[in-house]
């Protein structure tokens, strides 16, 4: 029995990388977005399964927060929003899709050296998820960092918020504020990005980073 | 039951936020928002007399009391400064009625979140509080949606969230470490049972709890190399927000990594957290110091300025020890101070000439003599020339540290040395030569920033027995 949980967390924790992964060379906005709705799913899925080994129940709050806000919700409006920004094409990548799964791999496999050589005694099952949701975290990331676009940055902001779900939930009773507050933060978070996105495309006509940073001030 | 002055410390601010966002017109909101902050400000006060028993939630101890009467009382003052400010810029319509509105709520809304992130007692709160202000001061940078305000406000927003994203794991980790000794649940996160415990737990996931820590809550810090959104979001936003900014919401941050600093100092196996501070405040002084040179906008230059302080803090947190500790603690109190001061003569300085630009500015001393000279001491005590306060919490830095480390104490002299030189220079084409731009009369509030810099000249000359002492113990209660 006890090897089933293991099992089934270990290869849900997995997926969720996986899908980091996905999110990585997708080069379309809206199919970035789908994606992203599947990482969600993935993370509500292992949630809801790390509520059931460990006997507790207010974490199937935090699952259904993400299968309904995360997995749902924020994809239809983003999608929505794109529509009616018109800005529903190829996303401007900072480097290439090769460079960049390089350079998740390596990201991950830090996680891997690190994590698993320092929580050796937090038990195996919370070891993996910590070293996963490490990767997810870097991730995401490396997500923000390589794409120009603004609302790809969002993605890659959301989904490294799903990394941190997932530490949170890996650790063993951890009490509810946190998943609480980690669910509103990222109500609030989205809030301010729709906020910014819509005033943005007030002055710019656009979301496209790069034409946002002309207005940098490095030098003055 | 009594009255809880620690509870005032929180409601106060938020139904301030609730009612200044109600209430329509600039002249009452203003008055209500000075007002709101001098009750806090008087609430934190009696927090020195009586003080509750500290909960699962919060606490109130020595430390966190320094914090939360030097964040009120700047925020107090800075509402002041705020409300001539503020009106200054309706006249001239950069900003409308309804967004006056909201930059009260938002400014009630920033102290509360600060003031919850400084008695929290459970880790989790102080970042939910810490992720509340971060939030509220990146709605507050980009009010004036211009181009570069939303660009600043965005890189803050994004840098911001990066932070507390890492800081969140690192307060998972913590938690992870303190499972197995404390048991689970919500005593696990009470910040005063971890450090009591802190002795048993594994120390090799609370040196990585501590790397984690560091990296996001250094990003809200500013240190370099994490500092890019700093200048940015000082320099495009309102200049009270730029002043609680570099005053304040920076010292909340510290103050957190202080606590965790703590946790780690309890664990004798854990790795030593000073060297990192160390290493990292010094790469933000010396970095800063080299980039006050090229400044080219009035508030970017100090918002450089912050950036080299505030590594000089951590520097100083870093070494550790009685001395240095106590030097910290003034730094930062003296840096707030006179960093917010220097804010208030900035904002008005930049609205009588209409510009942040240096190089349209000149001669301030003879168009605005009272400006100009408030600045010029703002900034002979910011580079700390003696006898201002800051060059008594920088001698004592670098004399406990030559005692120590003598080659770090090279290092820190030398970016000490250039910073000055960066400051004077740009301050002489601000304050004297040609008058340049406008010479219309300002309609200004000295008595803020004449208040931080008395503040600061007393501090330098005469520090009294009572505040050294108290300095002293929490110096100690750092280790």
């Amino acid at each position: 029995m006890h090897t089933l949980d293991f099992d089934v967390a270990h290869v849900l924790a997995g997926a969720l990388v996986l899908v980091s992964f996905l999110e990585l060379y997708q080069d379309r906005l809206y199919s970035l977005l789908n994606v992203y709705a599947v990482h969600a799913l993935v993370l509500a899925a292992s949630v809801a399964w790390q509520a059931y080994i460990q006997d507790a129940p207010h974490l199937y709050v935090t699952a259904m927060i993400a299968l309904v806000f995360k997995a749902l919700i924020i994809p239809v409006v983003l999608h929505r929003m794109i529509v009616k920004l018109g800005i529903h094409r190829e996303i401007e990548k900072v480097v290439g899709v090769g460079s960049a799964m390089l350079a998740g791999m390596g990201l991950v496999a830090l996680s891997m050296v690190v994590m698993l050589r320092v929580t050796q005694q937090a038990g195996p099952l919370a070891q993996e998820d910590l070293a996963f949701a490490l990767s997810v975290v870097l991730l995401g990331l490396l997500m923000m960092v390589t794409r120009r676009n603004a609302v790809s940055q969002v993605v890659g902001f959301m989904s490294l918020e799903n990394g941190l779900v997932l530490a949170a939930t890996g650790a063993k009773g951890m009490p509810l504020v946190v998943e609480i507050s980690v669910a509103f933060s990222i109500l609030i978070a989205f809030i301010v990005i729709g906020i910014f996105l819509f005033r943005i495309r007030e002055r710019f006509d656009t979301v496209d980073m790069q034409v946002i940073d002309t207005f940098r001030g490095e030098h003055r | 039951m009594t009255f809880n002055a620690l509870i005032g410390v929180l409601l106060i601010p938020a139904f301030a936020a609730a009612l200044l966002a109600a209430l329509p017109g600039y002249r009452i909101t203003a008055r209500i928002n000075v007002l709101a902050t001098t009750l806090t400000l008087l609430c934190a006060l009696s927090l020195f007399f009586v003080r509750p028993a500290p909960s699962s939630y919060l606490l109130v101890d020595d430390l966190n009391g320094t914090f939360i009467v030097l964040t009120t009382f700047v925020g107090f003052t800075t509402s002041v400064f705020s409300a001539s400010y503020i009106g200054h810029e309706l006249e001239i319509g950069r900003l409308t009625a309804s967004s006056v509105r909201f930059y009260h709520a938002m400014y009630q809304v920033l102290m509360f979140a600060m003031n919850l992130a400084l008695v929290a007692n459970n880790i989790g709160l102080m970042w939910v509080a810490i992720e509340l202000a971060t939030l509220t001061t990146v709605l507050m940078v980009g009010i004036y949606r211009t181009h570069e305000a939303l660009e600043a406000a965005w890189k803050y927003f994004l840098l911001g969230s990066v932070g507390i994203a890492l800081a969140l794991f690192g307060t998972i980790l913590v938690y992870m470490a303190a499972r197995p000794v404390v048991g689970e649940g919500l005593d696990a996160m009470v910040w005063s049972i971890l450090v009591k415990r802190a002795g048993a737990f594994d120390p090799a996931l609370l040196d990585l709890a501590f790397v984690f820590l560091l990296l996001g809550y250094g990003t809200k810090v500013g240190l370099a190399p994490l500092h890019a959104w700093l200048p940015d979001a000082h320099a495009e936003g309102p200049t009270p927000i730029s002043a609680v900014l570099s005053g304040l919401l920076l010292n909340v941050a510290l103050y957190a990594l202080l606590r965790f600093k703590m946790l780690l100092a309890a664990n004798p196996a854990a790795l030593a957290p000073g060297p990192l501070m160390v290493t990292l405040g010094l790469l933000s002084l010396v970095f800063a110091a080299f980039m006050l040179y090229r400044r080219r906008d009035i508030k970017r230059l100090f918002a450089y300025s912050s950036i080299e302080h505030m590594g000089i803090i951590t520097f100083a947190f870093g070494m550790g020890g009685p001395l240095a500790n106590f030097a910290g603690l003034l730094h930062m109190t003296m840096h707030s101070l006179t960093k917010s001061a220097i804010f208030f003569a900035v904002g008005h300085v930049s609205q009588v000439k209409g510009t942040q630009r240096i190089a349209d500015m000149g001669g301030l001393t003879e168009t605005h003599p009272l400006l100009g000279w408030g600045l010029i001491l703002g900034v002979v005590a910011i580079a700390g020339l003696p006898p201002l306060g800051i060059f008594m919490s920088e001698f004592l830095v670098v004399s406990s540290t030559f005692a120590r480390a003598p080659l770090l104490a090279i290092v820190l002299v030398f970016g000490l040395l250039v910073a000055f030189g960066g400051l004077f220079l740009r301050l002489n084409s601000i304050a004297f030569g040609e008058p340049r731009g406008p010479t219309a009369k300002a309609q200004a509030s000295y008595v803020p920033m004449f208040a931080h810099l008395t503040l600061v000249f007393i501090a330098g000359v005469y520090m009294p027995p009572a505040l050294v002492a108290w300095f002293n113990n929490v110096a100690g209660l750092l280790g």
